[in-house]
């Protein structure tokens, strides 16, 4: 008897089931099939004006920073004013998200690199699958697009959130997933994100930059 | 595992629960732990903390999210639901991350999950290891293990880093190191990082923090294999979750040439959708945040066109005991997601912190599952850790009964003859007189007079005999003349005399 077998078996004596019931499997089927919604906050419910702004603050109550901008190629600019404002290099990197790439980065003064992060680098671009009002989230998914290095190895993470993919709850943004890689598949990682890393583990005190950003900042992308 | 154990984990098995490997535990000791830990200045000072901002923060984000009980109430449907169909759960879950190019390994026990992680390791000729915080890495004993086979494992949560360097185990299951001041922890990094200028500055938080972010990311870089928990399994999906605040799973998760997940069994959800319900109820029960920073769904190894991610995915399914719980009274344990709350609201939490507990989980919700995975009596002042006072469930999210869980262990205790003789005594001799109404209603009146008499008006002892364990620290109430039963028959027939209609309708309000 494998491990496997063995551990099965016991749940199924524990349980007082064979595991070949049909209701059983019908039930199981039902669930992964229909994935029921639960209870959703009304918060996470708003209309888009109120969802959007439900979600800046939410991102500066976790401790990131969030700007709107209309035209999507201001967006070097304002990376590139946001570093200065930091007295940070001025210098980037993003992966290859033809939204990101086909931004007029050679109009500014930014040093613009692409691909993964090898730890080198002091500031990241990347661009949100989306984002979750009710709590301030930026929800990210891996690829050449968005390399996973970027959200996590450079010290200043900026993500680029079209205000359009605002959803007010998690579960939109489920829904979502499952429309653009089809039912029951996901990419190797979806990261959701709120606000910049932290750690309390001294003494209880709230130090932001543990191991990943020690800032977040979203850039609002065709919000007003 | 010592000659010893083996021999209680066959005086275990009349309970059907199957006998876990423990790693230095000192379970045993719970009375003498407690004692050196109520003298511990060090100690004391840290713990003050757990109190003052668990508790309020929790509160405030509880109290800001007007559907946080309705939460609690669908988390904990969701995690029965999967109980009871966790057989079919686990094989849906196993079926979508293989196809997704995991790798998939069920581990009966510790010593197999231990093997199993080794034997990957070996496999790649990895000599470095990062670790995310896992509480059941800390249940196997992972990192003695695998140092003792020339693997060195580098624990990167921040907390699990201080308390690796003191080779403690972890005093809460979300904050290891809460036990800890800084002037202890600025010790440990001088010491342990000898190579950096002795002069440096490491007096505040941020300094110490800055080190270990350094010292950490080389760490990472240079990792062959990374090591993580999970918080949750994803059936639908075939993903394993992490949450966390620091980011160092994620690098743990992401830089290496290859990824473990070690997860016990009762980790699975059925849907993404559940994971949300579940998601809204960890990080504000937990740390009192609206979400952790980091939460991350992981589904196999890199893809093709990915330019970063492990190149393998493997997930170790720990049973260690759990699937032989699902049949007993103590199957609601296995709802629990390791939030923290009901330590951070004990009040013996508060005075003793989680080492006097001498295993991996302390609190309220080790003094259930301890017991249950390593055997009460190996464990058996645990589930008397607690004045019933009920607060861990309470906050509880998943809303665990703990108390009558704890009180269930006693029951056992009781009758394996596992509690103390003097307390078996005294409740034998209360249960002579309990059965027999009549002598217990003739000795009860007695000795509520003598004990009114002997008390002389004070309605306080200073010190009785039988009962120095509770005078020596506080006095002991006299009764003061008339039992409760006596007064009740009493008030009853005051009752009959006035109301109408007489009987039992009468104490209704």
């Amino acid at each position: 008897m494998t491990a496997r077998d063995l551990v099965l078996a016991t749940v199924r004596r524990s349980l007082g089931v064979a595991g070949t019931e049909a209701p059983r499997r019908a039930a199981v089927a039902a669930r992964l099939a229909d994935h029921p919604t639960g209870v959703v906050p009304a918060r996470g419910r708003l209309a888009p004006a109120a969802r959007i702004d439900l979600f800046a603050r939410m991102v500066e109550g976790a401790a990131g920073t969030v700007e709107c901008i209309a035209e999507p190629s201001a967006i070097p600019q304002a990376v590139a004013a946001f570093l200065r404002r930091h007295n940070l290099a001025l210098a980037v990197r993003h992966g290859d998200d033809p939204r990101l790439a086909a931004l007029p980065w050679e109009r500014g003064p930014l040093e613009v690199r692409r691909g993964a992060s090898d730890g080198n680098d002091l500031a990241a671009v990347s661009h949100a699958f989306a984002a979750v009002a009710e709590t301030g989230t930026v929800v990210l998914v891996s690829g050449a697009d968005n390399p996973t290095t970027l959200n996590f190895l450079p010290d200043v993470h900026i993500v680029v959130v079209d205000a359009a993919d605002v959803a007010g709850d998690f579960e939109s943004v489920m829904a979502r997933l499952r429309e653009r890689f089809g039912p029951g598949a996901l990419p190797r990682t979806v990261n959701m994100i709120t606000g910049p890393s932290r750690s309390a583990d001294i003494e209880q005190t709230l130090i932001l930059g543990a191991h990943g950003p020690r800032k977040l900042h979203v850039i609002l992308a065709g919000s007003h | 595992m010592t000659e010893g154990t083996s021999q209680t984990a066959a005086a275990a098995a009349p309970l059907g629960i199957a006998k876990a490997a423990t790693h230095s535990a000192s379970t045993q000791c719970f009375k003498g732990n407690a004692k050196a830990a109520l003298g511990d200045r060090d100690l004391q000072n840290a713990l003050k903390f757990v109190e003052v901002n668990f508790i309020a923060r929790r509160q405030e984000v509880a109290d800001r999210l007007p559907e946080f009980e309705a939460l609690r109430d669908a988390a904990r449907d969701i995690k029965d639901h999967t109980l009871a169909y966790l057989d079919l759960y686990l094989e849906a879950y196993e079926r979508r991350m293989t196809e997704q190019g995991g790798n998939v390994h069920y581990a009966v026990t510790a010593e197999d999950a231990r093997n199993i992680i080794l034997d990957i390791c070996r496999k790649l000729g990895a000599r470095a290891v990062t670790k995310g915080k896992s509480m059941v890495a800390e249940e196997i004993g992972l990192n003695d293990f695998l140092d003792a086979n020339g693997i060195a494992a580098v624990e990167t949560d921040l907390g699990e880093y201080i308390i690796q360097l003191r080779h403690e185990m972890p005093s809460h299951i979300i904050a290891p190191a809460v036990h800890l001041t800084k002037a202890q922890i600025e010790g440990d990094f001088r010491r342990a990082h000898s190579d950096l200028p002795r002069e440096r500055n490491l007096e505040e938080p941020t300094s110490l923090l800055a080190e270990a972010r350094s010292v950490l990311r080389e760490k990472f870089l240079a990792a062959d294999v990374g090591i993580t928990g999970a918080n949750f399994l994803v059936a639908e999906t075939g993903s394993s979750v992490i949450v966390t605040n620091e980011g160092n799973g994620d690098l743990t998760a992401t830089l290496p040439r290859a990824h473990i997940v070690l997860a016990s069994i009762e980790k699975v959800v059925p849907t993404l959708e559940d994971l949300a319900q579940l998601l809204r109820v960890l990080a504000r029960s937990a740390t009192g945040q609206e979400m952790s920073v980091y939460t991350t769904l992981t589904t196999g190894p890199r893809r093709a066109g990915d330019l970063d991610g492990p190149a393998e995915y493997h997930v170790v399914l720990l049973d260690n005991g759990r699937s032989a719980m699902l049949g007993g009274e103590f199957r609601d344990m296995l709802r629990c997601i390791r939030c923290g709350a009901c330590m951070n609201h004990c009040p013996v939490y508060h005075a003793v912190g989680g080492h006097a507990y001498g295993w991996v989980y302390p609190g309220p919700m080790g003094a259930v599952l301890t017991p249950a995975l390593i055997g009460i009596d190996q464990a058996r002042d645990l589930p008397n850790a607690s004045t019933f006072c009920g607060r861990c469930e309470e906050v509880c999210p998943v809303r665990i009964p703990l108390p009558k869980m704890m009180r269930s262990w006693r029951e056992r205790e009781f009758e394996r003859h596992l509690s103390p003789a003097a307390a078996r005594w005294g409740l034998a001799f209360w249960a002579f007189f309990a059965k027999r109404a009549r002598l217990y209603r003739f000795a009860t009146a007695v000795a509520a007079r003598l004990m009114a008499l002997a008390a002389r008006g004070r309605g306080r002892f200073r010190h009785l005999p039988l009962a120095s364990g509770w005078t020596r620290h506080r006095d002991f109430a006299a009764p003061q003349g008339a039992t409760f039963q006596s007064q009740w028959q009493a008030r009853r027939g005051a009752a009959r005399g006035n109301a109408d209609p007489p009987g039992e309708q009468g104490a209704r309000p």
